[in-house]
């Protein structure tokens, strides 16, 4: 496998580093200090894709706390956090999008 | 039922033991997550958008009331209360962690259940018709010999780590309700000479490349059953494309090789280990069926009063056309239970459902349970005089909805919704066309539809073979769907043809309706069903109407 | 990386050759390629000598040679790559090779079973871990599905047979 540190990636805007949790597979983002956060407010933000490599690179060498580590684009909302901006991360963020068969 | 002995039982121990050892070095990081993977797959552990996914095989689609209880109960024990049953017979629990998984498979195992060869890319749990041994249009239980293939290929140690996954299928009724024409092997059993035996089909499948499976045996004698298997796995083990994965299925080897090369090569194998150890005799076969205990059936009339004075309620009259099939024992009947309830997401069935669908089959059906490849469940073997009662029961639970084989009745994978290699979403849309779709006296006029979704060209719900099908493609973040018509997975089996253009979300059902308005206008009488019509007509008078609008 | 033969881990006499260098004066594992090139020269050396076998390769080729190898190593480039398990087969069952089969490259415990079922019998184990391991891997299942040629006790038809008593 070609070391993640070494693919080509291109970002094109703010981008948060995400993956599910080992333990219970429960989504996390990446925070600035190298642990892992269930809410997306906490992740670290970048910008560039050196920065993204590089955040990357410090997710998937820490593939015993969560595993499958991406980079996801994001928009920054008016209060500075995070906001996902497919349907995809929305629905890793907020959960499926039907109501749940038992859950009335 | 085919009752599990010691031998089986301290296998599963065995396989939980093993698991539980995995799980704790993984989790300790003595194994990584490459290294991991596969193993987890093997045991039906997928990781999915929110959490863990855990598929339990329901061999050949039979369970014991038993078996559904245990299933209640991983669901609301290690789970969210409800699970989702799919098109290959088995289960899916969506919300499972990892570090509960051993003991969720322990349970499991203690009713002899578990997740082997559920995922992966081994010899996976072999399906069959959801009517076998109930249906009188078969030549013999086909289980039998999906029984003898599944303790064959269970941990088969020289096909555990193939080119990719492999399904088979199995058929005896002439009615395929087990879709063997687009399985890796589809078996149909059949009779020459007095004799039975097989037809042999390799190289079917649907996701990205769809190929109908071609005939390279017309007929197998059932006792050359699994030196003939091992010859197929052996052929393409060996030399199965490995360089790309979605070249990786036999399918691709057959079609890249020809069917008469591939043909050669088994026919070569299987003359070198046709009488080796896995010749089977009579008293081998005969020594499965003395573990598929037959119900101890009451001697029974058709048609019992009983029966007869509740057709008088139109509600009931309504659901026993729909839902109730002829059983091979007189005064008996199949009942499908519908898991498309208006507006519910096709397939979920919730923990108080399973159990209320186990009562009912200790009461009503001898305990047994089937799983449809259509997602529904099904009571193989119920006393006609008990309809009435049975269906107050499953009215209350919301199972008697009368829409099998019409239009609401859809397959649908799990979609955006739940799955990491969803484009779209497939639920939510399943839903609105039921929605639209409520009316029983209009969808009973437009008569048998299967609707088939899939939320990706993997093609979990079956879109190819949906006579109207269904497959969600993003295009700049935006949910699109193909739509196809035509397909049929049934022994004439084809696959759909595109009709144009993807269209937005919010225009899916309106298409889909006017599709199903033209078939209305332009079938020649009722009795003209949809894909006849498509047939006769082909897509184009389909395709304007379609499109008509935009 | 250790060695395991039949359960216990036991030092590796042999050395693999280059094509180009000639024979050491120790046992030699040669090149799929050399073996089929030099062909019976190579046996009058007077170490034994064994051949790594790649995947792609039919094992059938070997026939002519196996009296003399007193080793033939099967590669598992990834353990997820199962063709060394139908050519093990195929050695031990069709061409009754009787020799050391081992198997080599990503050979990790969790596969151990299966690569003894087909019939290895010398784990080239990839993580020392892992070899203090195979004891306990070789004995993870007591009771087995179905026949291969590792003459295990419970074959299918034995085992189907035995039910109807
Ligand atoms: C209750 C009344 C039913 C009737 C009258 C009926 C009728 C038919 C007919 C005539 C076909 C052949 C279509 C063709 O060759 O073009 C067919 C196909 C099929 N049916 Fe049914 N069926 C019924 C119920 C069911 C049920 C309950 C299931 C499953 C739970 C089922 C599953 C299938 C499948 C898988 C096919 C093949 C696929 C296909 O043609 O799309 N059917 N059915
Ligand atoms: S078809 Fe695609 S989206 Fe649907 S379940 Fe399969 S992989 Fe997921």
């Amino acid at each position: 496998m070609t070391s993640p540190l070494q693919q080509k990636l291109k970002i094109t805007g703010p981008t948060v580093i995400t993956a599910n949790r080992l333990t219970d597979g429960v989504v996390v983002w990446l925070k600035a200090d190298g642990g892992w956060s269930a809410g997306l407010a906490d992740a670290a933000v970048v910008n560039t894709s050196d920065d993204a490599l590089k955040l990357l690179g410090v997710a998937n060498a820490d593939e015993n706390r969560a595993v499958g580590a991406y980079p996801a684009r994001v928009e920054i909302a008016a209060d500075g956090t995070p906001r996902p901006v497919n349907l995809r991360e929305r629905i890793r963020v907020g959960g499926p999008t039907i109501a749940l068969p038992g859950a009335a | 039922m085919y009752v599990y002995d010691e031998f089986d039982r301290t296998f599963l121990q065995e396989r939980v033991d093993e698991f539980r050892d995995q799980v704790r070095r993984r989790l300790s990081g003595e194994l990584n997550e490459e290294e991991f993977k596969p193993l987890r797959l093997m045991n039906g552990v997928y990781l999915q958008l929110h959490a863990y996914m855990l598929r339990i095989a329901i061999p050949y689609g039979t369970l014991s009331s038993d078996q559904l209880r245990a299933l209640a109960h991983v669901a609301r024990r290690y789970d969210r209360g409800y699970g989702h049953f799919t098109t290959r017979q088995n289960i899916q629990f969506n919300w499972i962690k990892l570090e509960e998984l051993p003991d969720a498979m322990a349970d499991l195992a203690r009713a002899g259940m578990h997740g082997l060869q559920t995922s992966g890319n081994c010899i996976r749990n072999t399906t069959t018709d959801q009517w076998a041994a109930a249906t009188p249009e078969e030549i013999e239980d086909p289980r039998l010999y999906a029984e003898i293939i599944r303790q064959w290929s269970t941990l088969h140690p020289e096909f555990t780590y193939l080119p990719r996954k492999f399904k088979i299928a199995i058929t005896a009724a002439k009615h395929d309700r087990a879709a063997i024409r687009v399985h890796d092997i589809g078996l149909r059993l059949h009779r020459r000479d007095g004799e039975t035996g097989f037809e042999v089909i390799v190289g079917g499948g649907l996701g990205r490349t769809p190929f109908i499976g071609k005939t390279i045996r017309e007929f197998l004698p059932r006792h050359d059953l699994l030196s003939y298997l091992e010859a197929v796995l052996r052929t393409y083990n060996a030399n199965g494309r490995r360089d790309n994965i979605y070249k990786a299925r036999i399918k691709i080897q057959v079609h890249e090789i020809g069917t008469e090369e591939f043909t050669r090569r088994v026919e070569e194998e299987w003359a070198q280990i046709k009488d080796g150890a896995l010749a089977l005799d009579d008293a081998a076969i005969d020594a499965i069926r003395a573990h598929f205990k037959e119900p101890d059936f009451a001697t029974l009339v058709d048609d019992p009063p009983e029966l007869e004075a509740a057709k008088a309620d139109p509600a009931f009259a309504r659901w026993h056309a729909n839902a109730v099939a002829p059983h091979r024992k007189p005064g008996h009947a199949i009942v499908t239970l519908s898991l498309k309830p208006v507006g519910g997401p096709p397939g979920d069935a919730t923990a108080e459902q399973m159990d209320a669908v186990a009562d009912l089959a200790d009461q009503y059906a001898y305990g047994e349970i089937r799983v449809a490849h259509e997602q529904n469940l099904t009571l193989p073997h119920v006393a006609q005089k008990d309809l009435p009662a049975l269906w107050r029961a499953l009215d209350v639970q919301g199972l008697a909805t009368p829409n099998i084989g019409l239009i609401s009745d859809i397959i649908a994978c799990p979609g955006l919704d739940y799955c990491s290699l969803a484009n779209a979403r497939s639920i939510p849309l399943a839903q609105d066309l039921t929605k639209r779709f409520a009316d029983n006296d209009r969808i009973a006029d437009i008569g048998r539809v299967h609707l088939n979704i899939s939320g990706c060209i993997n093609a979990c719900g079956h879109h190819h073979v949906g006579h109207i099908g269904i497959l969600g493609v993003e295009k700049q973040d935006q949910e699109f769907y193909q739509i196809t018509l035509g397909g049929k997975a049934n022994h004439k089996a084809r696959l759909g043809e595109l009709l144009g253009p993807a269209v937005p979300e919010s225009d899916v059902v309106d298409v889909v309706e006017r599709i199903l308005d033209a078939y209305v206008e332009l079938r020649t009488d009722p009795k003209e069903t949809f894909i006849a019509a498509v047939q006769r007509l082909g897509i184009e008078p389909f395709k304007e109407r379609a499109y008509a609008a935009r | 990386m250790p060695l395991v033969k039949n359960g216990k881990p036991v030092a590796d006499p042999f050395v693999a050759v280059a094509d180009d260098a000639p024979l050491p004066d120790a046992p030699a594992l040669v090149s799929a390629d050399r073996l089929l090139k030099e062909g019976a020269a190579l046996f009058a050396h007077a170490y034994p000598v064994g051949v790594i076998w790649p995947n792609s390769k039919d094992v059938l080729q070997l026939e002519p040679f196996l009296a003399r190898l007193a080793v033939v190593a099967l590669v598992f480039p990834k353990f997820r790559d199962g063709r060394a398990y139908t050519q093990a087969r195929l050695l031990r069952e069709r061409l009754r090779y009787t020799g050391e089969l081992r198997a080599t490259g990503n050979v990790l415990r969790d596969q151990f079973l299966l690569m003894v079922r087909c019939g290895f019998d010398a784990l080239d184990v990839a993580k020392d871990a892992d070899a203090a391991a195979v004891e306990k891997e070789l004995h993870t299942y007591s009771v087995f599905y179905q026949p291969t040629g590792d003459g295990r006790p419970v074959p299918l038809r034995a085992r189907l047979a035995a039910r109807n008593v």
